[in-house]
């Protein structure tokens, strides 16, 4: 059926340019697009009257399909092209992981199920607590945290729970982690009862041993008020941290633990073990170093690992082997742990898909996953420095970042670079972050781009740097982008009388 | 490699161009103790067939609730998922896009969590919804964080018989946060909110005006708890919560053992800007066309960092879009329908484990699960065990030799006959 | 001509009689760009000097304004939620956020005028 507003969008399909009504907009009343059963008519026991008219749109399997296949048509996606977005780590999304997160083995198994029924479910989070283990040196894996900012709160809460254990909790309340960290740093620190004190890092885009002395000892020459630092290394400059041995070593000297934020793990997977530059507990984020596909905003996956002595205060539940059976060990086992943070075992379904990225990489592989980050990254950088200004000296690690210094004089900000990137057919990489210098641009090629992909990106970026310098180049890019599904948006509209649903007219 | 595009020839022409002799040269910046000389546990890389076949060898180690009859819920529920929406969910264009940041290019994502966001307020009879939680035990405590900001009250009252699980998590989150409290029964002016699940834990089904009065008096908000999302389309709407949260899992994702489910989260107008998560609102792009972006982002852990609402910030958005394909497909009266299908089923389960010779059905009332009380002395995880070696996944252990067991539109007459024969075959 | 004061933290502040009007500096405006949101103190909160007595907010960024000094808040300008760009206004006609009765008017000779904040501007920029 063809409704109003199909109507009113008659004669703006171009091509294969398709608008497309919401789902209310359709005529309403038709058909359903699931065919049930009939009913027998039993008697309803509910106690409670049956629930009235909710108001939902009512459309035939085809138009169900038409719509969503419509509407992924104004979607970058990273099987479209390029995505360099910064910190995100957008690689190639392997559909084997997809093919087997399917098995029914995997995908319609209960996480109540008796322990007997699920041994094979059991084994996929042993085996990849194993690699995780392994591939960071720390041995205590907790798979249970759903995305990056959940493992941060579940990092934090363990070293929370390691002073609580201790009668530390009261005294030590300060969290250290530079400005440049990521949002979800202080606000992970904040929601566990701790107070964040900044470092400050933007001369030189690195931690120094003698601003994070400044900072661990501000309010007690010993530092006892310290209960740990979030540091993200590499970090969120593309750089990885020169003296982190030195600080770590301070920090365990006065009594707080280092928790690593692991967006970056991609840089060193299968290379360097965290462990070995002093990191007391960290997550990986699943959906980034292990190819496990964002999904337009989740869902993602965010394990701990930690060292031996905070295994013990990690969250539950935690898979063990008992000579050859699978097990779950819950609060009854784990005395000290600080509890659940979420219901059942995880995301399991990202995690079926990680291992199996992990089979097909192999640690060999991962090694190689690591360098080829690395080394695409220092290709765009050296490409990049003569046209767009480089903040901080190099090698950077698997992102580099820019700024928008040199292009301010022609009144061309980051913002039209980004948009510019779009007009030519390119996800923007990562804009205005991290805030410790202005017009930030972090760049993350990942490994699995080609060198003509670098290229063809390379031309493009020194292709806008020339039409910013030339004649109108402000209005031009200001005006960008023209030829994608939408036009800049009035985000300040959106903000001020916010419409966050549909309603009828 | 297979997803390695760079040849050896090419990775040397690269380090030729940026001037190293060797790629450890850009990792000069680490402490040389940090690398790893190799690891001799981890395999080797692997093609597809091989791993498909390691994978399928541990998936086959499960019983999964497509090969048997099938009674577990509990908060996560097996329930028929349309072919069309995992094709929908597997579009390049959904499955590999980012976060919606550039909103001139994830305009199809954008009005997918548009629409889902209405789903999400009408369902639960709410003025507005987030674009997703991590899961229901989740959405739960942060409702119950959210509570706290709002009425500057440190104490969490709960009403109903909440989900372990949740009840779990929750504890969890309030632990951490200094001196709050988590309390039985009846809220009082010190208490911030009353969480209330229906159905409950065991199936029971609550009437929500009696909970508003007693907040009305304590002047503390009403959390209404959903963990089986197609009771919706059977029982009242709770439109007299301040915030109702849950678990929507049971609408087009697989129960994958525990995860990735989908928490959702809707609420009044006047606590949107306490609200945790992503929010997508409406607007107009520079050609004056309708269009949607990411708003009220000020709440955010990436702008307002240790004063943000939450740290939330990658969420269950292919879930969420999975939700509304689903929801789209089912209509009104194919929400309708699949809710009283569900309450046949149980009904009929119902019926059934009645005549099983000393099994008694406890709830009066229920949607589409219920407690059964076992004869006396019955260990019900023995119960469970012996089940699963005749095939039969029975339900879920309570103490006190009880089962709580569910039926959703997937199980079959002959499934429930099969579990009632067996059930009595094991108790004897 | 109003003779306005200033705070490191961009407030704008113009004093009248023992009521202090608050506002943003025009460089705080700048910075912030289109305002979207404003949260507003109760009246008759008492404040000290430097604690937050509003919030506001752009698109991209959320700015708390502190108080410059003891007092009670006495008005807020109900004025500005419905039209954000009055916020542009002079502090002491309608571009004022909060009124804060101060308690000792003193405190207000340790901000900085109109030449000290604009040296003030150049050593952060």
């Amino acid at each position: 059926m063809s409704g109003d507003n199909r109507n009113e969008n008659t004669g703006k399909n171009k091509g294969l340019h398709y608008e497309e009504p919401l789902l209310w907009e359709y005529a309403q009343g038709g058909e359903s697009g699931v065919d049930w059963p009939e009913l027998q008519g039993l008697k309803v026991r509910t106690g409670v009257p049956e629930r009235e008219d909710i108001g939902l749109p009512q459309l035939s399997e085809p138009e169900v399909l038409r719509h969503y296949v419509r509407m992924s048509t104004w979607n970058y996606s990273i099987d479209h092209g390029f995505f360099p977005l910064g910190s995100c780590t957008m690689k190639h999304n392997p559909r084997l992981n997809e093919k087997t997160a399917r098995f029914p083995g995997f995908a319609y198994v209960h996480p109540l199920q008796p322990e007997s029924s699920v041994q094979g479910a059991l084994e996929v989070m042993y085996e990849l607590q194993s690699w995780l283990g392994e591939l960071t040196g720390l041995p205590g894996v907790c798979l249970t945290p759903s995305a990056g900012a959940h493992g941060e709160l579940a990092g934090m809460m363990t070293i929370r729970r390691a002073h609580e254990c201790r009668g530390q909790v009261e005294k030590r309340r300060v969290i250290l982690t530079p400005d440049s960290s990521h949002g979800t740093n202080p606000a992970t620190a904040v929601m566990c009862g701790f107070e964040v004190r900044s470092i400050p890092t933007k001369d030189t885009g690195r931690l120094t041993v003698e601003a994070f002395k400044d900072a661990l000892y501000k309010t007690d020459p010993q530092g006892a008020d310290i209960a740990g630092m979030m540091v993200t290394n590499p970090n969120t400059c593309g750089l990885f941290e020169r003296e982190i041995n030195e600080i770590a070593a301070l920090l365990h000297d006065a009594g707080g633990y280092f928790y690593c934020d692991g967006a970056n793990f991609n840089a060193l997977v299968g290379k360097v073990r965290p462990a070995d530059f002093g990191v007391d507990v960290m997550h990986v984020n699943l959906h980034k170093t292990f190819s496990t596909p964002h999904g337009g905003g989740g869902p993602g996956s965010g394990p701990i690992c930690c060292t031996e002595e905070l295994t013990q205060y990690m969250p539950v539940p935690v898979t063990v082997k008992d000579g050859d059976k699978y097990r779950l060990e819950t609060m009854e086992d784990r005395p000290d742990t600080l509890g659940a943070l979420k219901a059942f075992t995880g995301q399991f379904g990202i995690f079926v898909r990680t291992l199996t990225y992990m089979k097909s990489m192999g640690a060999d592989g991962l090694k190689q996953v690591a360098e080829d980050a690395v080394l695409n990254a220092n290709y765009l950088l050296s490409q990049l420095g003569e046209d767009y200004h480089v903040p901080f000296e190099g090698p950077c690690m698997h992102e580099c970042l820019l700024t928008d210094k040199a292009q301010k004089e022609f009144d061309v900000t980051t913002l039209d670079i980004a948009k510019t990137l779009i007009e030519r057919g390119y996800h923007p990489m990562t804009v205005y972050f991290p805030l410790v210098l202005h017009g930030t641009m972090l760049i993350e090629p990942t490994e699995t781009e080609s060198t003509s992909e670098l290229d063809a990106f390379i031309a493009t970026m020194k292709d806008i740097a020339v039409q910013a310098r030339g004649a109108d180049g402000h209005d031009i890019l200001h005006a960008m982008p023209h030829s994608s599904p939408r036009r800049r948006l009035d985000e300040v509209k959106a903000a001020r009388k916010p419409v966050l649903k549909y309603i009828e007219k | 490699m297979r997803y390695l595009p760079q040849t050896a020839d090419a990775r040397q022409k690269m380090l030729d161009v940026i001037g190293v002799k060797t790629i450890d040269e850009l990792f000069c910046d680490i402490p040389k103790g940090a690398f790893i000389d190799g690891m001799a546990d981890l395999p080797a890389h692997k093609g597809e067939i091989e791993v498909e076949r390691e994978m399928a060898a541990m998936a086959g180690k499960n019983m999964d609730a497509s090969s048997v009859p099938f009674f577990l819920g509990g908060g996560v529920y097996n329930h028929h998922i349309p072919a069309s929406v995992d094709y929908i969910i597997q579009r390049s264009e959904f499955l590999t896009a980012y976060t919606p940041y550039q909103p001139e290019i994830a305009q199809g994502t954008l009005q997918a969590i548009f629409e889902y966001q209405t789903y999400i307020a009408r369902l639960t009879g709410q003025d507005v919804a987030n674009a997703s939680l991590y899961d229901g035990s989740t959405a739960c405590a942060e409702a119950a964080l959210m509570a706290m900001r709002i009425t500057k009250r440190k104490k969490v009252a709960i009403g109903s018989a909440l989900n372990p699980e949740y009840r779990k998590v929750l504890e969890t989150y309030l632990h951490n946060l200094d001196d709050r409290e988590i309390m039985e029964g009846e809220p009082d002016n010190e208490t911030a909110c009353l969480i209330v699940q229906s159905p409950d834990f065991f199936g029971n089904i609550h009437k929500y005006d009696k909970y508003r009065k007693l907040c009305d008096e304590a002047g503390a908000l009403l959390i209404v708890v959903i963990t089986e999302v197609v009771s919706l389309g059977l029982l009242p709407v709770p439109a007299m919560a301040d915030i109702v949260c849950g678990d929507g899992q049971s609408i087009s994702v697989p129960m994958s053992f525990g995860g990735p489910h989908l928490g959702f989260f809707a609420c009044k107008e006047k606590y949107i800007r306490q609200m945790p998560g992503r929010l997508c609102g409406m607007t107009e792009d520079a050609d004056g066309r309708r269009g949607f972006v990411l708003t009220l982002s000020t709440r955010e852990q990436h702008i307002r960092r240790d004063k943000a609402t939450s740290n939330i910030c990658t969420n269950q958005g292919l879930c969420a879009l999975s939700f509304a394909a689903h929801m789209s497909l089912l209509g009104e009266t194919g929400f309708k329908t699949l809710a009283r299908l569900n309450h046949e089923a149980a009904c009929k389960l119902a019926d059934s484990l009645e005549k099983v010779k000393g099994v008694r059905v406890v709830n009066e009332a229920f949607f589409n699960e219920f407690v059964v009380e076992l004869p006396d002395g019955t260990d019900a995880s023995i119960v469970l065990e012996d089940l699963v070696t005749c095939g039969i996944i029975g339900g879920l252990a309570l103490d006190e030799g009880r089962l709580l067991v569910t039926a959703t539109e997937l199980t079959t007459d002959n499934d429930i006959k099969i579990f009632a024969e067996t059930l009595a075959e094991v108790l004897k | 001509m109003a003779e306005f004061k200033y705070t490191k933290d961009h407030e704008c502040i113009y004093v009248e009689g023992d009521v202090a009007f608050v506002g943003i500096s025009k460089h705080a405006q700048e910075a912030l760009g289109d305002l979207v949101y404003l949260e507003l103190p109760e009246i008759g909160k008492s404040v000290d000097a430097g604690s937050e007595i509003a919030v506001i907010e752009s698109v991209k960024t959320a700015a708390e304004i502190y108080s410059p000094v003891n007092g009670e808040v006495v008005e807020v300008n109900e004025a500005l939620v419905e039209d954000f760009e009055l916020v542009s206004e002079p502090v002491n006609e309608k571009g004022w956020i909060v009124k804060v009765k101060v308690a000792d008017t003193s405190a207000l000779d340790a901000l900085m005028n109109e030449a000290a904040y604009a040296e003030y501007l150049k050593e952060v920029d």
